[in-house]
């Protein structure tokens, strides 16, 4: 296996990664103030027709007269209103309301289902309505030419440029400014920011709205970036898969991205082995060693951030990415005999690989205290 | 005379079905520590919330430094200079206490960005430390709030009112969870808070503290003002019956115990907790016949474990448990009652009592399955009501009808329920954990000679209790739990508030000599 092979998986895994990780910070907002969200499945699905209508209305209105990406441009800003609207919706029923909040979040997955595939349906399959497009690959000057790195970080379409950069601005913004603090304050303990002033409602209204816009990147990612059009229930669990990489990735941005990477990982094997481009028991491999190095590497950061407080020790933090560099290097260079199992258990295996890898070394994640409970004033 | 810092005039505030202030006049003069005595329910902390914003009264008016003002929520009472700490602490455990101190009122530093400016945790830190020093509060800034005793939470949260600009401290049954000593060095801190031209008020039901630490003493009952004092112009029993609105006696009347043969016997108890840590760390001790053993300990150090093993709540890791020379260990909490224990449960609301049953129901809960309450697999309606009319009448519940449901009685009330139906059993050994907590005086009163009734009966008891003045006027012999480990045990005569205090901060004794 050559390296243009092996960069091409794992510039391929950040691009599926990148819906998987939109919807996790939209799980990040809502969760971390307090309200379950278990819809991010429904909002992405409806970014992702808006998306479509959105920007197939502007390029019909303007008649083409402006160049594609604006269409898409008003495309995303649609995506982002529709998944706005429906996450407000969510925010009514289990803030105003205090509707239990799996129920509310599963009202507005069906709900979301019933009206895209209503759409699709009624409008856009009869009428044969074809897409504006997708954004262009925007390729970075410079950084792009660094061997390796490059064409993994630098060389994507603008989506994927916009979710690293909200994951480390959602990073900083939730543990270094007041607004992450009243955000995971209302999500812990609302009484005590009650009792300081803070109102918890008014914050979670805002969180949950803004959790919404983020999905509604995700969901446009997958019209706009990905496939050029829009397809009845496209998400395909993409927003269960956001939900599960924010569990892992305890409740941060950064770690909601570790984990959306190697969800996105196991996605992009899956596109290669049906490709016939390698082998299971090698694809099997190479994910769990690039999971054990992504690890390592994530406990590395966390101990230099945390400095001291942080209980993992080198030894085991070398022991790991020693593991992950050897199974990384014996998928590359050991010759693996083929396997002889149904091809619909191997597209399960990269997941299931995936939640092992995460499960078994990431440790119990606590969730918010006062996560799916509505706040009463006493 | 200069203007009360706080005057509330005519203050009411109704919750559905109850008039929790009914028209209170209060003052607080700048310079003082004003008690505010009542029992639970009196609505002392009710009104108090008012004060804070955190409930708007329905009538009457708030003046501040003479001027009348609208408090509406927290932010308005803190602009106004006043700072709360609750009972229950209004910090977030997950986070540091700079964090905790600057939540709703950060500071920040670089570009004002708001709400998405950069938190300066360096300044916020410094000044605490600054805060801290002058006032004996010693925190460290950079601790997790669960990291920290309950002491040093409480420093957290007065700093916390401090850091705000509080010039009015309201501390509501602020000496609650503290060992004496803590307590007392609350009192050194409050005292030089004073010093400082700070005004507190004191929510409390306690009366020793009272009279040891307040200037004016505002005495709340049904939500009224009952008396103003002083504490040079009054006494204890003076405080208890202006609470009560009766004479209360307020020692226990008990003789000396005829300890018989033990009946509870405790070998080398291991107990774990929810989150599998040891928290019995071989505990041994016997209740004999006719004694009352008393457990002092601060909350948390393995006494509500212990309880639930012995009780077969929770499961045993390691040791024995004897009752009557049987061997009980690990037995199914049935099978435990019907070796003749009775339980009362820390927690009534959800170990004590079903709320949403009625109080026939629930004084059947125990033995529901025996004659006379079932027969045939039925249960004997006339039997059930039978046994309720008599215990509600002989326990004194006081109640509308015995179908009324045991969540709506007051807290006294259905501690009698669960008292009745313990000791209205054929028992040998009564197990008590905090039995007396949150009930007014008359019912504390009441439950007390009850247990030492049951004791001159010939039962054993335990009783596991955080108040050191229950443990000391009723136990025989009195042991000390720290840490999951018994300290000392000592006979009541040889127990004094210092020592028991000592111990149960974990300050071992010197081995006495043998």
């Amino acid at each position: 296996m050559d390296t243009v092979f092996f960069v091409g998986i794992l510039g391929l895994a950040l691009v599926k990664a990148t819906p998987i990780a939109f919807g996790a910070m939209s799980g990040l907002m809502c969760e971390r103030s307090g309200v379950i969200n278990i819809a991010i499945e429904g909002m992405m699905l409806m970014g992702a027709m808006m998306a479509f209508l959105g920007s197939v209305a502007f390029d019909n209105l303007t008649g083409g007269g402006l160049p594609p990406t604006a269409s898409l441009i008003f495309g995303l800003i649609s995506a982002m209103l529709g998944a706005g609207l429906i996450a407000l919706l969510h925010a009514v029923l289990s803030i105003h309301y205090k509707v239990d909040q799996i129920i509310s979040g599963t009202v507005i997955n069906l709900l979301a289902i019933g009206i895209t595939n209503f759409v699709a349906n009624a409008y856009i399959d009869p009428n044969g309505i074809a897409g504006v497009g997708v954004f262009p690959v925007i390729s970075i000057p410079i950084l792009s030419k660094i061997p390796f790195i490059g064409p993994i970080f630098f060389d994507h379409a603008p989506l994927v440029y916009l979710m690293l950069i909200m994951v480390a601005l959602l990073q900083y913004a939730l543990f270094k400014t007041p607004w992450g603090l009243r955000t995971r304050a209302v999500g812990e303990h609302p009484r005590a920011a009650d009792t300081v002033g803070i109102n918890v409602n008014r914050r979670r209204y805002i969180n949950v709205t803004l959790g919404g816009l983020l999905a509604g990147l995700g969901g446009a990612f997958l019209v706009l970036e990905s496939v050029g059009r829009f397809q009845k229930l496209m998400t395909n669990g993409r927003g269960f898969i956001a939900l599960a990489a924010l569990i892992f990735g305890k409740w941060t941005s950064v770690g909601a991205l570790g984990s959306a990477l190697l969800f996105g990982l196991s996605e992009a094997l899956g596109v290669r082995l049906q490709l016939g481009d390698i082998n299971e028991l090698q694809a099997l491999v190479l994910l769990i060693g690039l999971g054990l190095l992504l690890l390592a590497l994530a406990f590395a950061a966390l101990k230099l951030i945390r400095r001291g407080a942080d209980k993992r020790s080198n030894r085991k933090i070398g022991v790991i990415a020693f593991a992950g560099l050897a199974m990384i290097a014996a998928a590359l260079f050991v010759n693996w005999p083929p396997i002889d199992i149904p091809v619909q258990f191997l597209g399960l295996l990269p997941y299931v690989a995936t939640v092992l890898v995460l499960a078994g070394f990431v440790g119990r994640a606590i969730p918010p205290a006062a996560i799916g409970r509505p706040y009463e004033k006493a | 005379m200069s203007e009360p810092v706080i005057r509330l005039s005519g203050v009411s505030k109704h919750f559905p079905g109850v008039l929790a202030n009914d028209k209170v006049d209060f003052e607080l003069a700048a310079g003082e520590i004003h008690a505010l005595l009542g029992e639970n329910g009196a609505g002392k902390t009710t009104l108090m919330n008012v004060v804070y914003g955190l409930y708007a009264q329905d009538e009457g008016k708030i003046y501040i430094n003479g001027r009348e003002v609208e408090i509406d929520d927290p932010n308005d009472a803190l602009a106004q200079g006043i700072g709360m700490v609750h009972q229950h602490f209004m910090l977030v455990p997950v986070m540091t206490v700079t964090e905790n101190l600057m939540l709703g009122h950060e500071t920040t530093r670089g570009p004002r960005l708001g709400l998405l400016a950069d938190l300066d945790e360096k300044k916020v830190a410094e000044e605490v430390k600054q805060l801290g020093e002058v006032h004996g509060l010693a925190i460290n800034p950079d601790a997790l709030v669960q990291d920290l005793s309950v002491g040093a939470q409480q420093r957290v949260e007065i700093v916390k009112a401090l850091y705000r600009g509080a010039d009015v401290l309201i501390l509501d049954e602020p000496t609650a969870v503290l060992t004496p000593q803590e307590a007392e060095e609350l009192f050194r801190v409050m005292r030089s808070l004073i010093a400082e031209g700070k005004s507190i008020i004191f929510i409390t039901h306690k009366l020793k503290e009272v009279l040891e630490i307040a200037d004016r003493i505002t005495v709340l009952r049904d939500g009224k003002v009952a008396g103003i004092t002083t504490p040079s112009e009054t006494n204890e029993s003076e405080l208890a019956a202006m609470m009560v609105g009766r004479e209360v006696i307020l020692q226990v009347e008990k003789g000396p115990p005829h300890p018989g043969e033990p009946v509870l016997r405790v070998e080398d108890l291991q107990v774990k907790d929810l989150r599998e840590q040891m928290v019995v760390r071989g505990v041994s001790f016997e209740v004999r016949a006719g004694e009352i053993l008393g457990i002092a300990g601060v909350q948390g150090n393995g006494q509500a474990q212990l309880v639930e093993a012995i009780t077969g709540l929770a499961p045993v890791e390691d040791g024995n448990v004897f009752v009557d020379g049987k061997d009980i260990t690990n037995l199914k909490p049935r099978a435990v009652t019907e070796s003749g224990i009775a339980h009362v449960p820390e927690d009534r609301h959800k170990h004590g009592l079903v709320l949403g049953y009625p109080i026939d129901e629930n004084l059947m809960l125990q033995t529901y399955y025996l004659p006379p309450f079932s027969k045939r697999t039925f249960i004997q309606p006339k039997a059930v009501r039978e046994n309720a009319e008599t215990l509600v009448k002989e326990y004194d519940v006081r109640t509308p009808s015995i179908s009324t449901l045991a969540g709506s009685l007051s807290g006294g009330n259905q501690q009698k329920v669960i008292v009745a139906r313990e000791l209205s059993r054929d028992i040998r050994l009564l197990i008590a954990n905090q039995p007396t907590r949150g009930l007014d005086v008359g019912s504390i009163e009441y439950i007390h000679s009850r247990i030492v009734a049951k004791r001159d009966e010939g039962v054993g008891v335990l009783l596991v209790s955080s108040e050191l003045d229950e443990i000391m006027g009723l136990a025989d012999r009195i042991a000390v739990i720290y840490a999951g480990e018994i300290l000392a045990m000592m006979p009541a005569s040889e127990a004094t508030k210092e020592r028991l205090g000592l111990l149960m901060a974990g300050v071992q004794e010197e081995p006495a000599e043998n």
